[in-house]
């Protein structure tokens, strides 16, 4: 939201000018994002739009053409050894042996962190897989798990020590709707434990019901950035009056300075049966955060001799927001 | 693999037990004439038949799958981010590479001694130098020679490591690697290129008659390990320069 981040906020992740260019494809252009600590964050974008690659970048996996990353509070990927053993990760989807078990996967990956003891591996691999709802199949082969389990074992790996911050690159992707839920009360537990939480994601409605913060990346631009509440309250408000005198309520409603348009025309609003409301159309308008009040509106309306038969203030939901900053248009961007 | 190259000097010693009449000297692979005086000449035939082709191959095999093969299935990132380290991650390559390299021969050696021993008569050992060794003797020069042959495939292993460190399909850096050891042999057998033969890696890949002599003479050994360890040096060099600054974008 154009807000200055705030320095006394302590930050889990800081890019300043990121930067990265595939040939002359600009994926990730000059990207400043922001992640306080102890928020669950919530990195959104169409597809393609640059999620997984600032991610790469932040954990060092790729380099930078320009600008810098921060994680923790060190520069990336100088310091990454020292970053990396607190931070867990997971990154355009699971990656894992086919020929072995699950849990033998996350032991292999646990016996190469040098910080992780060797003596508690047993336990905290079984503990992993019992978070996310593995602990049945746990000997079965990677090769034959579902499309979701294997999302759930990626999920694991990243929770196999406890960490400061995690970064789950489209944590849901492929999973049932118990599994979704899985992984938001454990987004939940773990940001209550304390532990940052980076999720990438499409879903809006899940973004909705865990995030505290947001950011909008759109064709490599970050378009957007601040809290949930900040990020909606930017997106404007409708007002949507069901009548049958359309033109009559056009015109009070640009007198009132607004800029009205019919969304229905008459006879298709009356939805509900009424013999009243077979004429019915609906005329709406946009709602600057500054303008009258609701029932000023309404009055104004009845005062034009509107015959006003519903009235609605809606909220622009955060889908509308989304499609706002990143437009309507279906096609890949680049 | 290991179980194909096992595979080898079994199927050696079978035709040579079931042929009647017993192999002429000079014909066929080195070595094959002597298998039915002596059980033990089946390992070191074995290898003979394998340093061309099999042992290079299975080696380009695992060399090439190293880096590019955890790229392919995604976990080259996960090994990073856990971090692994890139240093730390070619070294334990390299290192599973050369372990691979001794598993391979050493299943040649061990096979064959079993079924030569099993086929035909073991006793002392006539080498090359006329002088006669106790098959305890010769058992340790058998190893001797698995030694030498594993050293020669080190500089092959690093050629493939760094060849895994250019790609993510791990079948296209197998099949570059095994091309560069036939490549190799060939030039290697063309007499207009005899300038370039001590530099190649598989210049001294066949020389290991040299142990089986009395007393060992060990130039061949040196000069062997000198290169394997020069081309180790400069592909590891080359591998790590690749590596460490590599996007890894799979
Ligand atoms: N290895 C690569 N080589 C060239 N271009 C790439 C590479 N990886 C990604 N890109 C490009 O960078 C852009 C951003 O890709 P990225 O994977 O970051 O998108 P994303 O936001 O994660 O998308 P999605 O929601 O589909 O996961 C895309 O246009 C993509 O084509
Ligand atoms: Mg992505």
């Amino acid at each position: 939201m154009g807000e200055q981040p705030n320095p006394a906020v302590e930050l889990a992740i800081e890019t300043r000018g990121l930067t990265k260019r595939f040939g002359h494809q600009t994926a990730v252009n000059a990207v400043d994002l922001a992640v306080p600590r102890g928020s669950v964050f919530g990195f959104l974008g169409p597809n393609g739009s640059g999620k997984t690659t600032t991610i790469r970048l932040a954990l060092g996996l790729a380099a930078a053409t320009s600008g810098q990353v921060s994680v923790l509070g060190q520069t990336m990927p100088g310091r990454l050894k020292d970053v990396l053993p607190r931070v867990g990760a997971l990154v355009e989807g699971p990656g894992f042996y086919p020929f072995l078990s699950g849990a033998a996967n996350l032991h292999r990956l646990d016996s190469a962190d040098r910080y992780a003891p060797s003596a508690t591996r047993r336990a905290r691999v079984h503990r992993a897989l019992d978070r996310v709802g593995l602990g049945h199949a746990a000997g079965k082969k990677v090769g034959a798990y579902s499309l979701g389990m294997k999302q759930r074992l990626g999920l694991a790996n990243a929770l196999l020590m406890p960490r400061e911050l995690l970064v789950l690159d489209e944590p849901t992707n492929g999973l049932d709707p118990q599994g979704t839920r899985e992984v938001r009360n454990l987004v939940r537990s773990l940001a209550a434990e304390g532990t940052t939480v980076f999720v990438s994601s499409h879903l809006l409605a899940e973004v909705e019901q865990m995030c505290s913060h947001i950011a909008v990346m759109s064709v490599g631009s970050l378009v957007a950035q601040g809290t949930l509440d900040e990020l909606r309250r930017a997106g404007e408000s409708r007002v949507r009056v069901r009548t049958p005198d359309i033109a009559a309520a056009l015109r009070v409603l640009a007198a009132l300075g607004l800029a009205p348009e019919q969304t229905e025309p008459p006879g298709r609003a009356g939805g509900d049966g009424n013999d009243d409301s077979h004429d019915d159309g609906v005329v709406s308008a946009p709602l600057a955060p500054d303008s009258r009040p609701a029932e000023a509106i309404v009055a104004a309306l009845v005062a034009g001799g509107v015959r006003v038969r519903g009235f609605t203030v809606e909220r622009a939901s955060l889908e509308d927001r989304f499609v706002a900053l990143t437009g309507e248009g279906f096609d890949i961007a680049q | 693999m290991l179980l194909a190259l096992a595979a080898v000097p079994v199927l050696i010693a079978v035709a040579v037990r079931l042929s009647s009449s017993p192999p002429e000297p000079g014909r066929g692979p080195p070595f094959l004439d002597r298998v039915t005086q002596n059980g033990l000449f089946v390992s070191i035939t074995a290898l003979v038949v394998c340093i061309p082709l099999f042992l290079p191959l299975t080696v380009g095999v695992v060399a090439g799958d190293t880096i590019a093969g955890e790229a392919n299935l995604g976990t080259l990132r996960y090994l990073l981010v856990v971090p692994a380290g890139r240093v730390r991650l070619l070294l334990v390559k390299f290192a599973g590479a050369a372990a691979f390299c001794l598993a391979a021969t050493l299943t040649v050696v061990a096979s064959g001694a079993l079924i030569g021993a099993a086929l035909f008569p073991v006793g002392p050992v006539t080498l090359l130098s006329g002088d006669t060794i106790s098959v305890g003797e010769s058992i340790l020069r058998s190893l001797l020679v698995a030694g030498y042959v594993t050293v020669s495939l080190l500089g092959l292993s690093a050629i493939g490591l760094f060849i895994s460190t250019l790609t993510v399909v791990p079948v296209g850096a197998m099949a570059a690697t095994i091309v560069l050891s036939v490549v190799a042999q060939v030039l290697g057998a063309l007499p207009q290129f005899e300038w370039l033969h001590p530099w190649l890696f598989s210049h001294y890949w066949l020389d290991f008659a040299d142990l089986l002599r009395q007393p060992i003479a060990w130039t061949s050994f040196g000069d062997n390990a000198l290169l394997q360890a020069g081309y180790a040096a400069v592909f590891g060099a080359l591998a790590y320069g690749r590596f460490v600054t590599k996007d890894i974008l799979s």
